[in-house]
């Protein structure tokens, strides 16, 4: 079985990982009052996706600030306060939009400590979202993470479990750099054990495996974890042992977890929700071939999205992602 | 320190004076920057802001040491005149280790965190976000500071701009929009690129605009002084155009100008509208300053700036290794 059981195992509760982001961000919230919340949407709405429910009516509408919509505004915004004490977290309601916001997180956010001679700090969390299938056609599916993860200066996590969810957010909120926190907007209804700790952080930069396998290695990140679980599952019909490594943050790259891995099994499959074509894929691909270049059995493979816009109708949607079915099929043909 | 009707230029004569040293200061600092360009002393290139001197030095002189700044390319004027440091800011000029980043910056990315000024900018525009969200995080937190954002008449194309004046007038923030109208987006004069008035931008956002001669001191101190008065009481922002004239082109390479503007418009506004000149005769007309007091102010700075070019030029570069520090906290 995966470690993603929805049985609540002791010290644990199973909430759906929408209630774990709410619960990360109102606990740190309560801890610092550095800590607030901008962006559109997010007080008495919540925001669409309802994640932020109940913060307002906690925290005031001064810590959990209803923009106009002004992306790059926002994010302007938010770094000036960070680099003058404050702790903002700003949404963006669509990774999508992380386009408008480029000059200010790239030009600005990602480079004012290393400009400034680490003179600056700039403590900022982005959260917003990646993933298609939700027949959002191409300006509200995209998976950018990519983008992000290219520029030096900024950190980026992509949880894939309510845990991880909880505690890669906290962690971010906490971190004196600029992170971006992309959250699977299709999995905000997933549940799963988080643990009952009001101090869950964990520590960006560190893999972990989803499941234990012998034979393949899937990499996959967000909620490719769950397509990789899926290929997991037939693989096993097959008698084939799969284990699924999620990184869970981009930058810092566990590099040695990933190779570790690789060196175990010999054989690779990268799943990444971004457009495959020059992708986070690759970079997790090139880091594994290059690592264990001595214990690879086969070349390693990648499954990313198909580097098409992604298209509203379900039929043509379907297409572009990975599956289960398709992971399985790649995994398969490097074991054979 | 304060305005006060019973002195000659209306302001406190010590302010009066401190003005015109800072002026001088500047316009020193920026034609050994030149001379450093000229002499192939200094990496890349450099925005001179000389012509302007008087909006820095008006504005910072209406701020304490605690209100912030952010600036822009042409921004060496507005961080010696927030009270920056002349060795570290020629040393950054050149590289040096002991610049304020260390190197890593350069002209365009100076910034002084012990003075309160959150850098200088090379995105057209890309500052207003910062200033705003320092503006908002002073309210956050329960202090007095005031911001005031410098940018060109060339951020007026910039979107962002506006996004965050809207929002500093919504949620009545402490900062001041300082635009230094010199006439020029780079090459092309702004006329040709900016529709309307520029002040009256301010008004669809429900903020106060002041138009401001952006070549008399005085006249910029007072109105920057109101602005921030506005701000520290809770008034919200104020959207300031200062009208000035880069003496200069548009960076220390662009020498034949001809194209853009003429000789005879530059000669004008050198001849008739230098900041320095102005409160300079002013000082001596009422009798505040002698030419020979005046001259030996622009001899000490003259004095404190070669001092400064020879501190950076000796400093040494940061060891090879420096390139990975601080690309994170």
């Amino acid at each position: 079985m995966s470690t993603l059981e929805t049985q609540a195992p002791s010290g644990t509760r199973v909430i759906t990982q929408s209630q774990a982001v709410n619960e990360a961000l109102a606990e740190e919230l309560r801890r610092d009052s550095t800590v607030y919340i901008i962006g559109e949407d997010v007080a008495e709405a919540g925001t669409p996706f309802k994640v932020m429910s109940g913060l307002v009516e906690e925290f005031g509408p001064e810590r959990v600030i209803d923009s106009p919509i002004s992306e790059p505004g926002i994010t302007g915004l938010a770094l000036g306060a960070a680099m003058t004490g404050m702790r903002p977290v700003v949404d963006i309601m669509f990774g999508d939009f992380l386009t408008l916001i480029m000059d200010q997180l790239v030009n600005q956010a990602a480079k004012i400590r290393y400009m400034s001679g680490g003179h600056f700090k700039a403590p900022l969390t982005v959260r917003t979202t990646l993933g298609a299938t939700r027949r959002s056609a191409a300006q509200h599916s995209q998976s950018l993470h990519a983008w992000v993860a290219h520029v030096p200066g900024l950190k980026v996590a992509l949880p894939a479990t309510p845990a991880d969810a909880k505690g890669l957010m906290k962690a971010a909120i906490r971190d004196d750099n600029p992170v971006v926190i992309f959250e699977d907007k299709m999995n905000f209804a997933t549940k799963g054990p988080v643990p009952d700790d009001d101090d869950l952080v964990l520590p960006l930069g560190v893999a972990d495996v989803k499941r234990e396998g012998e034979d393949v290695t899937i990499v996959a990140t967000s909620s490719m974890v769950y397509v990789a679980l899926e290929a997991a599952d037939l693989l096993a019909g097959d008698g084939i042992s799969a284990e699924v490594v999620d990184p869970r943050t981009l930058v810092p790259l566990d590099r040695d977890g990933l190779i570790r891995s690789a060196q175990k099994t010999g054989r690779v499959v990268v799943v990444d929700e971004g457009h495959q074509s020059y992708g986070a894929s690759a970079e997790l691909a090139a880091t594994i071939a290059a690592g264990a270049f001595w214990e690879l059995d086969a070349p390693v493979q990648r499954a990313g999205a198909l580097d098409v816009p992604i298209p509203f109708s379900p039929v043509l949607e379907d297409q572009t992602v990975p599956t289960g079915e398709s992971v399985y099929e790649l995994a398969k043909g490097l074991v054979r | 320190m304060a305005t006060t009707a019973s002195t000659p230029l209306g302001v406190d004569n010590e302010l009066a004076l401190r003005m015109y040293r800072q002026m001088v200061r500047i316009r020193a600092f920026e034609e050994a920057a030149n001379e450093l360009y000229r002499g192939a002393k200094m990496p890349g290139l450099t925005h001179l802001y000389i012509g302007q001197e008087a909006v820095a030095v008006g504005a910072c002189e209406a701020l304490r040491r605690d209100d912030f700044i952010t600036s822009t390319h042409r921004g060496h004027g507005h961080c010696l005149a927030k009270g920056a440091d002349v060795n570290r800011m020629f040393a950054e000029l050149l590289g040096k280790g002991a610049g304020y980043c260390r190197g890593k910056g350069g002209s365009m990315h100076i910034a002084d965190f012990e003075n309160g000024n959150l850098g200088a900018n090379a995105i057209v525009g890309g500052s207003a976000g910062i200033a705003t969200g320092a503006a908002q995080s002073a309210k956050m937190r329960g202090t007095d500071q005031v911001v005031v954002c410098f940018f060109g008449e060339g951020a007026l194309g910039q979107g962002l701009v506006y996004e965050v004046m809207n929002m500093a007038a919504l949620w009545k923030l402490p900062v001041v929009y300082l635009c230094e109208n010199n006439q020029y987006n780079e090459y092309t004069h702004y006329s040709e690129t900016t529709a309307g008035e520029v002040v009256a931008r301010a008004a669809g956002f429900g903020i106060p605009g002041e138009e401001v001669d952006g070549q008399d001191v005085l006249a910029v101190n007072q109105c920057v002084r109101r602005a921030v008065a506005r701000g520290r009481e809770g008034g919200g922002p104020t959207f300031v155009v200062a009208n000035t004239y880069r003496f200069h082109g548009h960076h220390v390479g662009d020498v034949d100008r001809a194209y853009y503007r003429t000789k005879d418009e530059e000669e004008d506004w050198k001849t008739n509208r230098d900041p320095i000149t102005r409160l300079g005769a002013r000082l001596v007309d009422a009798a505040l300053a002698s030419p020979e007091q005046l001259e030996s102010v622009a001899n000490e700075a003259r004095e404190e700036i070669a001092a400064g070019v020879r501190f950076a030029l000796d400093a040494p570069f940061p060891a090879a290794s420096e390139v990975t520090d601080d690309v994170y906290a």
